[in-house]
């Protein structure tokens, strides 16, 4: 073999380990869903669809799971709300403290979600809220609402101001600019950004594990199910989110796609 | 007109900024009044002074769980960096077809839609005593025994947590590799230098902005996780999270907990200011 031939040769071996190393986990964690036996171990028994079947029949899982979809959809929702104004305003309003408030609304990208947990948690208690699902939600939407800022910020920032202006010249008022060419422009980064704020919401733990009371969201049910020992009911909890996760995927590829096309 | 677009402005502002002042500002400005206050357990009582900082820093129980998160976020953030650059260079330089760029691309990204907390376990069931590997490793005959090696230790820690976070080392890292001109290394190569001097002198340095942002973006995520040290960690994997969680918990003590809490995002804000200043002044000697 020549230099070349080895250096390839090198590349492609580096490159398959490190793809090992990302997807072998997520291998094993689907092929013990359909394992016979309640350890997890090496040999693998038999192929079973029973620990599925089990996730059927628990009542407190199917509950946990409404409760993840109830949450990731009103706080992304929210997150929308605050979001999308916030993008505005950052893009093309000036106001007094606008440096702090880009500087505050960014934090929680690299911020810990346990100092958003606990600084909400004793936000809550001085309020005298009760904590609850709803409480999970504003921690959520607060939490990632960094998430969809610099998304919906980033594709502002490319679209020329002067559409806004010729919207204007012709007489449309604010809100019909907005609805009208504003945001169908912007409509796949809210699209994406809000993708992105729902699988978030719907797999968080650091701030849900301190806002949450009584309800448990699906990541909460599987930690404590964790703590009370592993079992391939989790493993097949895990399989269907992969599965969902990859739908996800494939649609937000998607549309990356399309507006390149555009 | 001047009246309507202030209107209008104040319209577009006040939920934002409502709503970080009201969720954001006063929470943090709480958390650290709190840090002020004593504890009488099980409750905790208004006051003002120092006493849960002066015990974070004498005791040395606490000083030593910082430095050892310390510890674990640098060498996590460094480990993955070894693995993500590589890639991102194969993909950028190496890799022809698009469509297979954006395919090996998406490999590594795709991962943080899945379940955090599903990734971190499934290094649990691997590496566990009775698990995946060891089982393995008996079966075809190189131990003979269960080992202990694997989990409940601090590799085991920052294995899982360089695979839970490498996606957001191998991000920026493409993105700058992305960036530079491919003239750049042809003129370099063009001038007689060798292909190793070209990545020495011309790719590394350009590419150090990357390395920069991703590097703090794992170490700030590393530094506050309290799901992989309690997943694999074992009792000399503790970090301070979990030693914040606990005041919350068990131990009952907000305000230490608040304290800790606070030393935590001074750290992190640091750690965010000085790779800032870096990615600036690295901007401004190669642009």
């Amino acid at each position: 073999m020549s230099r070349p031939q080895y250096e390839r040769a090198a590349w492609v071996v580096g490159i398959t380990l490190i793809l090992l190393f990302l997807y072998l986990p997520i291998a094993v964690l689907v092929a013990y869903s359909f394992n016979e036996s309640r350890s997890l171990t090496w040999p693998m028994t038999g192929f079973t669809m029973q620990w599925y079947q089990k996730l059927a029949d628990n009542s407190a899982l199917i509950k946990a799971f409404y409760n993840s979809l109830y949450v990731a959809v009103c706080a992304t929702t929210l997150t929308l709300m605050i979001g999308i104004p916030a993008a505005i305003a950052l893009d093309r309003i000036d106001f007094p403290g606008k440096g702090l408030f880009r500087k505050l609304i960014l934090l929680p990208i690299a911020l810990p979600g346990i100092i958003t947990g606990i600084s909400m948690l004793i936000l809550f208690r001085q309020l005298g809220f009760r904590l609850s699902l709803e409480t999970v939600i504003i921690g959520h939407a607060t939490a990632l609402l960094a998430v969809v800022v610099t998304q919906v910020y980033a594709r502002l920032q490319r679209l020329p101001a002067s559409l806004q202006e010729a919207s204007a010249d012709l007489g449309a008022s604010g809100l019909q600019t907005f609805f009208l060419i504003t945001l169908p422009n912007i409509r796949t980064a809210v699209i994406g950004a809000a993708m992105l704020a729902f699988t978030l919401s719907f797999d968080e733990i650091p701030v849900t594990f301190f806002l949450t009371g009584r309800d448990n969201t699906l990541p909460m049910f599987i930690w404590s199910t964790m703590r009370r020992g592993l079992t391939p009911e989790i493993n097949a909890i895990g399989s269907l989110i992969v599965l969902m996760s990859i739908v996800l995927i494939f649609i937000s590829v998607r549309l990356q796609r399309d507006t390149k096309i555009k | 007109m001047r009246r309507a677009l202030r209107l209008k402005r104040a319209l577009v502002l006040s939920p934002p900024l409502l709503w970080t002042f009201l969720f954001m500002f006063v929470p943090y400005a709480i958390l650290l009044v709190y840090s002020f206050w004593s504890q009488n357990y099980p409750t905790f009582v208004p006051d003002f002074q120092l006493g849960n900082y002066v015990l974070i820093f004498t005791d040395p129980q606490y000083f030593r769980v910082i430095l050892r998160t310390l510890k674990i976020a640098f060498f996590v953030s460094l480990g993955a960096a070894l693995i993500a650059y590589p890639y991102a260079y194969f993909l950028v330089f190496r890799v022809r077809t698009p469509s297979l760029r954006l395919a090996l691309y998406m490999a590594v990204v795709a991962p943080l839609w899945v379940s955090y907390l599903l990734r971190a376990y499934t290094w649990k069931t691997i590496l566990g005593t009775t698990g995946i590997l060891n089982s393995f490793l008996m079966s075809t005959g190189i131990t003979s025994e269960p080992s202990s090696v694997f989990l409940y230790n601090q590799t085991a820690m920052i294995v899982t947590l360089i695979y839970v976070f490498i996606p957001f080392m191998v991000m920026p890292i493409y993105a700058v590799l992305e960036k530079i001109p491919r003239s750049l290394k042809e003129a370099s190569s063009d001038l007689g230098i060798g292909r190793v001097q070209t990545f020495l002198n011309v790719t590394l340095p350009l590419s150090i902005p990357g390395i920069v942002a991703g590097f703090t973006m794992t170490f700030c995520l590393t530094f506050g996780d309290f799901i992989a040290p309690f997943l694999v960690g074992g009792p000399d994997g503790q970090m301070i999270a979990n030693v914040i969680a606990s005041q919350f918990g068990a131990s009952l003590n907000w305000p230490l907990g608040a304290a800790l809490a606070l030393i935590m995002l001074m750290i992190v804000l640091s750690i965010i200011t000085v790779s800032e200043r870096f990615e600036r002044l690295g901007q401004g000697k190669f642009a």
